[in-house]
């Protein structure tokens, strides 16, 4: 039992991390894109939409993600091309997105999807207790994880990771070292976007192979939640995603045993953790302040 | 390579401040008439059904009215903490619990009637709001936490605890068990305006009083001047002696109760009693409002009765020419992008780099297009 | 701003005026307020499907309109009033939430009928309500489950803790203790009328916790894929999902308003539209049983003699003697519930785990 319950908790986690660990790159730039619900939610209608009628759930995978990146450059466009409000702008995309994606859904309402399938890794899935909580996933978990791991290397051991922190710390001195901030920061609202797709098609194709209008439910949200709650680095958003996913089950088995509390209070529980964690790691000034790209929302217009 | 390029303009463009949302407009109607036009509409009768049926009769007018009343409350409270650097996007929060604390009297005291019930559940709505909104705003000050996060979290917070209060303490005794409280006395009712012509009640006053007397203080006193120095600029702030986390708690306080007010006007004007979902997401599209009005309380009025129109527009459209619900809200969409890139024109010059002859102006923003 | 846009959209309205479709006087124009989005595959999809169905009967006799993802709160006074004066002749306004706005609009257009569903207040001659024995056929279902489930465990996800819900729980549960004296049910509230992940975490927590056959009373087809791919049974909810889990879903409850609305929308054309009071069951066709699928014919004989002892005989679900969850005896032996007490109903019958949320 316990392994199907960590396995629930991964089915939950997975898309909120896939979309955090995109957002977190995006910030880490210095560009606060508030638009993840609704990249996400057209990552979920064009997966579906081109798993059903191609039949291949990997097609369906690529075109969320290519939906969600194109989709996030036209934030990309307003905010860094034209330097618009970057919390306005991301509000608006999230608007855009329910509508655009509810009528291209039109179409798919009430069909059954295509699921993607189960990867087991032989011997090691056999693994008691957490064998096939590891070994025997969907794709996208592995590639979750695959995710966390590149991005936190990307950052902190490479040239171009450093680049792209550099940018989110100071875009004037990033710019003066000739580095080409709006560049930089077009590639990771990019990749951001990428990521919100994935975690769209996660939802339509292995969380709930359908296509319902909204289905992404505030999931985006959730995931910009856990990118400050994670302080800005990349396996703490994994332990968040994971935290977050452990609340909202176990308050879900702790029904079904039978504690009464009202399950608003339940519900909320999830919120307020985050809120408690986020005033803990706050109050240490300095870890916060070492993390927290310090251009973050400011936008940047190089002079000549 | 082409690429766009912005040159600061030495002052904001008076020509382009009023010229912008003209720009806008007529990208939206081009962008939209294309939309609408490729699912089988006709494009004039359906930006005339958005734009122009619901302002035709006085019913509708007064509906314009209730819509933008929260909308404009709310933003005008948030242009106080946006201007000052600080980033509420827990006003829909706030405004629940201003609903809340506001509907005290009437739900739990409801024998209590007479002509103070009003005034006092006013007060008590802005006080609700103002102290919701002060947990963010202790915390950033104290330990500073992010604002935009803990404001956000409480949001789901209030959600869930007016749900579970209209479920359970407070639900209805008489209502066969259903989730909403008993209706508000008469004496709890925000009352009409012109109650022979339209349902429009004293809220949109509020909001149209909020919006002077802050336009006044942001531009004319010493405290908008506060405000907006440590806004732009906390070091130079700190210089003049402003405290950056005292302003924490003031712009938190002044939107918190606002947006209290804006719940508490609603509940007990356009609805009359406390249900689980009393807002359609007032609190997030004000932040929008509050943007597009430029962040001037003033701008704000505009805004929010465009945004009004584009929701009453939205429903004229979906019953008089089957235009979708979801395409009315991509529409909205597309219409907050272009007011948004447009305004860039006010604070720079477009440039397109790359091309032999610069140009300037309007074609940056039809590349948008 | 206001003037601006009006300024600028004037030669756009001259043009459109032209344009604009004129009402033909002699139709009947029926109109629709969801809750939901039509999209959403349940309540507000079911509804549409009935507006539909009243396209198809009359044809050219009926206009239709609609308006999806209505608030309920200030705006949905604006949207009724909006049909209302568009020249609509009925209006559906089928959310709970719906019922005090209906009542206000309803006083200012006394010509106009109005129908309200799942609601109680019929505060004007213009103003019907009407509703659907949901529970008739959450009635049958337990008697499937109990037949069908091994641990004699079943799940039973459920959104609000409103009467409606609390009365396909009861009625779920009499249904299988007709069955199984003994028989238990697990309930998890999901606070929601659909979001399909989290009505799959509770189907994936339910199962976790050893029950072996679940049933929902949300809207998405997520429990049953769930149900599906962990090799248990299933039911569906609103609509047919078959082919959803065609080898999981044993029948679902179809929720059918369209011969309803067919019926007033002929009354209004017809000029005898009276004000009423309609709660429809399986008898009056408003709820159908999907084709009972995956169960032994032995289960299939009692599922069909259910639904027809209920159909056909008048049975109701609610018929004594029955317990409240505390032992105190509701109703005495042979005595059938008063529609009005089953509507307000509150409190679990016995045998059912754990507490009603206040």
């Amino acid at each position: 039992m316990l392994e199907s319950v960590l396995i629930t908790i991964a089915t939950a986690a997975t898309p909120l991390l896939i979309a955090a660990i995109g957002e977190l790159v995006v910030e880490r730039s210095g560009v606060l894109n508030l638009g993840v619900e609704g990249m996400m939610v057209m990552g979920a209608v064009t997966g579906f939409g081109v798993a059903v009628t191609t039949g291949s759930p990997w097609l369906g995978v690529l075109a969320a993600i290519l939906v969600g990146a194109a989709f996030s450059l036209l934030f990309g466009f307003l905010t860094l091309s034209l330097v618009t409000n970057q919390v306005a702008t991301g509000l608006a995309l999230t608007l855009l997105g329910l509508g655009v994606s509810g009528m291209i859904g039109e179409a798919f309402i009430g069909m059954p999807g295509v699921k993607l399938g189960t990867i087991s890794i032989p011997v090691l899935s056999e693994i008691p207790y957490v064998g096939r909580f590891l070994f025997a996933q969907d794709p996208l978990f592995y590639i979750s994880i695959v995710l966390v791991a590149g991005v936190s290397y990307f950052l902190f051991f490479t040239r171009a990771g450093l680049t792209l922190r550099s940018v989110g710390d100071n875009h004037d001195s990033a710019h003066a070292l000739g580095i080409r901030v709006i560049a930089i920061r077009y590639a990771a609202v990019a990749f951001g976007g990428a990521c919100a797709g994935l975690a769209g098609a996660y939802l339509s194709l292995v969380y709930t192979p359908q296509w319902i209008e909204n289905m992404t439910a505030g999931r985006g949200w959730i995931a910009l939640a856990l990118v400050v709650f994670a302080s800005w680095r990349p396996w703490r958003v994994l332990a968040g995603a994971y935290l977050f996913g452990a609340v909202s089950i176990g308050q879900l088995h702790a029904q079904v045993i039978g504690v009464s509390i009202p399950s608003q209070f339940l519900t909320a529980l999830p919120y307020l953790a985050t809120v408690v964690v986020l005033v803990l790691i706050s109050r240490n000034r300095r870890l916060t302040m070492v993390n927290t790209p310090a251009c973050l929302g400011r936008p940047f217009v190089p002079a000549r | 390579m082409m690429r766009l390029q912005l040159v600061k303009r030495p002052q904001h463009s008076a020509f382009f401040s009023a010229v912008s949302p003209l720009i806008a407009l007529a990208l939206t109607m081009i962008a939209g008439a294309i939309m609408f036009s490729v699912l089988g509409k006709n494009p004039l009768d359906a930006l005339y059904y958005y734009f122009i049926d619901p302002l035709r009769e006085t019913w509708s007018l007064h509906e314009l009215a209730i819509k933008a009343a929260p909308l404009i409350l709310i933003a005008v409270g948030l242009s106080v903490c946006f201007l000052s650097n600080n980033w509420n996007i827990g006003a829909e929060g706030q405004f629940i619990a201003g609903a809340i604390a506001g509907g005290i009297l009437p739900v739990v005291f409801p024998d209590f009637q007479n002509v103070l019930v009003l005034p006092l559940m006013l007060i008590m709505g802005m006080i609700g709001g103002a102290a919701y909104a002060s947990v963010p705003a202790f915390l950033k000050a104290r330990f500073n936490t992010n604002e935009i996060l803990t404001s956000l979290m409480l949001v789901y917070v209030a959600q869930l605890f007016l749900d579970w209060l209209v479920r359970g303490p407070w639900r209805d005794p008489g209502g066969m068990n259903f989730p909403e409280t008993r209706d508000f006395h008469a004496f709890a009712i925000l009352p009409e305006l012109m109650p022979s012509a339209g349902r429009a009640n004293w809220g949109i006053v509020f909001a149209l009083l909020a919006a002077v007397i802050l336009w006044f203080v942001l531009r004319k006193t010493l405290k908008g001047f506060e405000i907006r120095v440590l806004g732009q600029s906390p070091r130079a702030g700190r210089f003049a002696g402003f405290s950056a986390s005292h302003m924490v708690m003031v712009s938190f306080l002044i939107s918190g109760a606002l947006a209290g007010l804006a719940g508490i006007s609603e509940v007990s004007g356009a609805i009359g009693q406390l249900q689980p979902a009393i807002s359609p997401g007032y609190g997030f599209t004000a932040i929008i409002v509050a943007f597009l009005g430029r962040l001037n309380p003033l701008g704000i009025v505009a805004a929010g009765f465009v945004l009004a129109l584009s929701y009453l527009g939205g429903e004229a459209a979906q019953i008089s020419i089957g235009l979708s619900d979801k395409a009315a809200r991509a529409f909205q969409g597309m219409l907050l992008f272009f007011v948004l890139g447009c305004d860039t024109l006010i604070h720079y010059r477009i440039r397109l780099v790359g091309l032999s002859v610069a140009k300037t102006g309007e074609t940056g923003a039809e590349t948008n297009a | 701003m206001r003037k601006l846009l009006l300024a600028l959209a004037a030669s756009t309205a001259a043009l459109a005026f032209a344009a604009s479709p004129s009402l033909a006087q002699d139709k009947t124009k029926a109109c629709w307020i969801y809750v939901g989005p039509i999209g959403d595959f349940g309540y507000s999809y079911q509804h549409h499907q009935g507006l539909l169905d009243v396209e198809k009967h009359f044809g050219d006799k009926v206009e239709t309109a609609y308006l999806e993802s209505v608030p309920e709160g200030a705006d949905t006074e604006r949207a009724l009033e909006r049909f209302a004066r568009s020249g609509c002749d009925i209006i559906f306004a089928t959310s709970f939430g719906f019922m005090d706005p209906v009542q206000k609009v309803a006083a200012k257009f006394p010509d106009i009928k109005f129908e309200h569903a799942t609601g109680f207040k019929r505060d004007h001659p213009n103003v019907s309500t009407y509703n659907s024995r949901f529970h008739e056929g959450r009635y049958v279902q337990g008697v499937i489950a109990a037949k069908m489930s091994k641990t004699g465990v079943a799940g039973y996800i459920a959104s609000f803790p409103i009467p409606e819900v609390v009365m396909g729980i009861n009625a779920f549960m009499l249904g299988a203790q007709s069955v199984n004296p003994d028989f238990k049910v697990k309930i998890v509230w999901a606070n929601t009328w659909f979001d399909a992940g989290k009505e799959a975490d509770a189907a994936k927590a339910l199962l976790d916790q050893g029950v072996d056959i679940i049933t929902q009373h949300t809207d998405s087809t997520a429990p049953l894929q769930v149900a599906a791919e962990r090799g248990i049974k299933g039911f569906g909810q609103a609509s047919d999902m078959i082919k959803f889990a065609p080898e999981t879903q044993l029948t679902s409850i179809v929720d059918d308003w369209g011969p309803y609305y067919i019926e007033r929308v002929q009354e209004v054309m017809d000029g005898t539209w009276k004000q009423s009071d309609v709660w429809g069951g399986m008898k009056a066709g408003h709820v159908k049983m999907a084709p009972y699928m995956n169960m032994p014919d032995d289960v299939k004989a009692l599922a069909e003699a259910t639904e027809k002892k209920i159909k056909d005989e008048g049975f109701n679900p609610f018929t004594g003697p029955v317990y409240k969850q505390d032992g105190t005896l509701w109703l005495e032996e042979g005595k059938v519930a008063p529609d009005g007490e089953v509507l307000g109903m509150n409190f679990y019958v016995k045998g059912v785990d754990g507490e009603l949320p206040k």
